[in-house]
C-alpha cells in the first residue's frame, strides 16, 4: 500500500522524529482552525462592542473582564441547549445545511496567505478557489430555508439566493480588474505585485508602500468590493435574508442550539474571509505600510491581522450606522449601479494597462 | 495505488452514484442537490486531470449560479410528481428505443476510438508546459478561437435579451421609484410658503 505511506506522510509526518519528510498537513490545518475560531470569538465580541459603543451602551460586560469571555459563554450555552427539529422538516437537509455553511466558510482559508509563504496551500488559482467556495456559500442558506418547511424561512432563503447571486457578479468583476493589473491568480503574487510597483514608485518615494497598494489606483473598485462584500455576506445594511422586522430571522427561524451556532459561525467566518480578501486585493496583504525599519521589524502576519481588523471595523460601523435597505433598492444597486460601473472599469483598466504598459510583470520585492 | 488514483476513484464513484440518485430520488429538490454533488465531484476530476482553471470555473458557473437557479425553480414549483409518474410505462417503449440507439452509437464511437501511442504529442494545439493552464486557455481563446469565442458570447447575449423581452411586463398602475427624480427634487417644487393672516385661516 504505497499510497497509505504517502498519505500518512502528507497528513501526519513529523520530520524531527524521523516520521516522513514534511510537517503533516493535519497539524498546520488544526493550528489554523484553532487560531481562526479563537479570532472569530473575539471578532464577534468586537462586533457587539462596537455596535454598543455607537449606541452609547456598554455591550457585553459581565462574563470575564470587559466581557472578554462572553463568546465562550455563548458557545457553552448554545452547545448545551436541546436542538429542536421541526416535525414537518426535511430532517437530513435540516441538519446538513448549517454544516455546509460552516464547512464551506472554513475551507476557503486553505489558500489565504497570512504572511509570505504562510498559505496552507499556495495554489496558482487561489483567488478563483475562494470565489468558487464563497459562491457555494448560498447552498447552506437555501437548504436551511427550504428544509425548515416554514414560510418565513423559505422567504429568507429566496431573498438570500437572489442577493448573493447578484452581488457575486460585481465581486467577480472587481476581482477581474485586480487580476488584470497583477496578471496572476495566485494570492501571494497579488500581494507581491502590490509591494513591487505602483504609485509610490512612480512618485519616487518607493518606501511609502501604503500608496502602492491597489486601494488608491483602483479606488472605485475598492468601494464596490466593500459594499458587495457586505451584501454577499448578508451583513447589515443588506441583511434582508434575516430581516427580523418582517421575516423574524429569515432562514434561521427554525434553528436552535448547535445548528444555529454553526450558521452564526459560518456567517462570521465568511465575513472575516471577505475582510481577508479586501486586505489581500486592496490593502497590500502582509506588507508594512511604510517600508522602513521600525515598521518592517513587525512580522507580516501582525500587519495582516491589523489590516483585517481595520476592514472589519468598517464592516461593524456600517452595521451600526446604516439603516437597512429595501429589497428593490438592493437589487437596483447591484444590477443598475455596480454592474455597469465595474464592467466599465474592467474595460478602462484593461485599456490603460495595454496603452501604458503599467501593471506587474513578474518582478519580486 | 497512488494518492491521485485513490482520489480519482473516490470522485468518480461519488459522481456516478450521485448522478444515479438524480434520477432515482423521489423528491425533486433532492435530485437537484444530487446534481450539484455530481458537479462538484466532476470538478474534482478536472482538478486531478490538471485542469484547475476549468474545475473552478465549473464550480463558479454551474454550481454557484446555474444550479442555484435550478434549485430556486424546483423549490418554487408545486408539481405533484406522483401524478406525473402514473403514465410513465406508456412511454417506456419509446424510451427504450432511444436508449438502445444512443448506446449503440456510443459503442461505435468508443470502439473506433484509438488512443495514440505517443499521447499528447499529437494534440490539436501543442501547449508549452511552462505556462499555467489559466494563461494557456486565455491565449488559445483570444487568438486562435477568438471569433468562435465572441460568437458564443453573442449567442448568449441574444438569449439573455430574448428571455428578458419575453418576460418583461409593464404594468401601468404600479408606482415606480425614480431615484434621480427623488434626489434631484428642489425645495421649491415640494413646498410653498403661504402668509396666513391671523384670525382668517387659509
Amino acid at each position: 500500500m504505497d499510497f497509505v505511506v504517502s498519505a500518512l506522510d502528507y497528513l501526519l509526518g513529523i520530520p524531527i522524529f524521523g516520521w516522513g519528510e514534511q510537517v503533516g498537513f493535519i497539524y498546520k490545518g488544526l493550528l489554523l482552525l484553532i487560531a481562526l475560531l479563537l479570532f472569530t470569538a473575539y471578532i464577534l465580541l468586537a462586533d457587539r462592542k462596537i455596535w454598543a459603543a455607537v449606541q452609547q451602551r456598554r455591550g457585553p460586560n459581565v462574563v470575564g473582564p470587559f466581557g472578554l469571555l462572553q463568546s465562550f459563554a455563548d458557545l457553552l450555552k448554545f452547545v448545551l441547549k436541546e436542538p429542536v427539529i421541526p416535525a414537518s422538516s426535511d430532517k437530513v437537509l435540516f441538519i446538513l445545511a448549517p454544516l455546509v455553511t460552516s464547512i464551506l466558510a472554513l475551507s476557503a482559508y486553505a489558500v489565504i496567505p497570512f504572511d509570505k509563504g504562510w498559505a496552507l496551500a499556495n495554489i496558482n488559482v487561489g483567488i478563483l478557489y475562494i470565489f468558487a467556495i464563497s459562491s457555494l456559500g448560498v447552498y447552506g442558506i437555501i437548504m436551511g430555508g427550504w428544509a425548515s418547511n416554514s414560510k418565513y424561512a423559505f422567504l429568507g432563503a429566496l431573498r438570500s439566493a437572489a442577493q448573493m447571486v447578484s452581488y457575486e457578479v460585481s465581486i467577480g468583476l472587481v476581482i477581474i480588474t485586480v487580476l488584470l493589473v497583477v496578471g496572476s491568480l495566485n494570492l501571494t503574487d497579488i500581494v507581491v505585485a502590490q509591494q513591487s510597483g505602483g504609485i509610490a514608485h512612480m512618485l519616487g518615494v518607493p518606501w511609502l508602500s501604503v500608496l502602492n497598494w491597489y486601494w488608491l489606483p483602483l479606488f472605485p473598485m475598492f468601494v464596490i468590493f466593500y459594499v458587495s462584500a457586505l451584501a454577499e455576506t448578508n451583513r447589515p445594511p443588506f441583511d434582508l435574508p434575516e430581516g427580523e422586522s418582517e421575516l423574524v430571522a429569515g432562514y434561521m427561524v427554525e434553528y436552535s442550539s448547535t445548528p444555529y451556532l454553526l450558521f452564526m459561525l459560518g456567517e462570521y467566518i465568511a465575513i472575516i474571509l471577505m475582510c481577508c480578501m479586501t486586505t489581500i486585493l486592496f490593502l497590500g496583504g502582509w506588507a508594512a505600510p511604510i517600508d522602513l525599519p521600525p515598521f518592517t521589524w513587525i512580522p507580516g502576519v501582525v500587519w495582516f491581522v491589523l489590516k483585517l481588523c481595520l476592514v472589519f471595523f468598517m464592516f461593524a460601523m456600517a452595521k451600526a450606522i446604516v439603516p437597512r435597505y429595501r429589497y428593490d433598492q438592493l437589487m437596483r444597486i447591484g444590477w443598475k449601479v455596480f454592474l455597469p460601473i465595474s464592467l466599465l472599469m474592467v474595460v478602462v483598466v484593461a485599456a490603460v494597462l495595454q496603452l501604458t504598459g503599467w501593471g506587474w510583470h513578474g518582478g519580486s520585492v | 495505488m497512488t494518492l491521485p488514483l485513490f482520489f480519482f476513484y473516490v470522485f468518480s464513484v461519488i459522481t456516478v452514484a450521485s448522478a444515479l440518485m438524480v434520477i432515482a430520488a423521489r423528491n425533486p429538490v433532492h435530485s437537484v442537490l444530487f446534481l450539484i454533488l455530481a458537479f462538484v465531484n466532476s470538478a474534482g476530476l478536472f482538478m486531478l486531470a490538471g485542469a484547475e482553471f476549468l474545475a473552478l470555473i465549473l464550480i463558479v458557473v454551474y454550481v454557484g449560479a446555474v444550479a442555484v437557479l435550478f434549485l430556486f425553480v424546483t423549490m418554487m414549483l408545486d408539481v405533484d410528481f406522483a401524478s406525473l409518474r402514473q403514465g410513465m410505462l406508456q412511454y417506456a417503449p419509446v424510451g427504450v428505443v432511444v436508449g438502445v440507439i444512443l448506446l449503440l452509437e456510443l459503442l461505435l464511437v468508443a470502439g473506433s476510438f484509438v488512443l495514440p501511442v505517443d499521447g499528447g504529442a499529437v494534440a490539436a494545439v501543442p501547449m508549452d508546459a511552462a505556462i499555467d493552464n489559466t494563461r494557456a486557455i486565455g491565449q488559445l481563446l483570444y487568438t486562435r478561437y477568438v471569433f468562435l469565442f465572441q460568437g458564443a458570447a453573442g449567442v448568449l447575449l441574444v438569449a439573455m435579451i430574448g428571455a428578458i423581452v419575453l418576460t418583461l411586463r409593464h404594468k401601468s398602475n404600479v408606482k415606480r421609484q425614480d431615484v434621480f427624480r427623488q434626489t434631484g427634487r428642489k425645495r421649491s417644487e415640494g413646498t410653498e410658503l403661504v402668509k396666513v393672516k391671523s384670525g382668517q385661516g387659509l
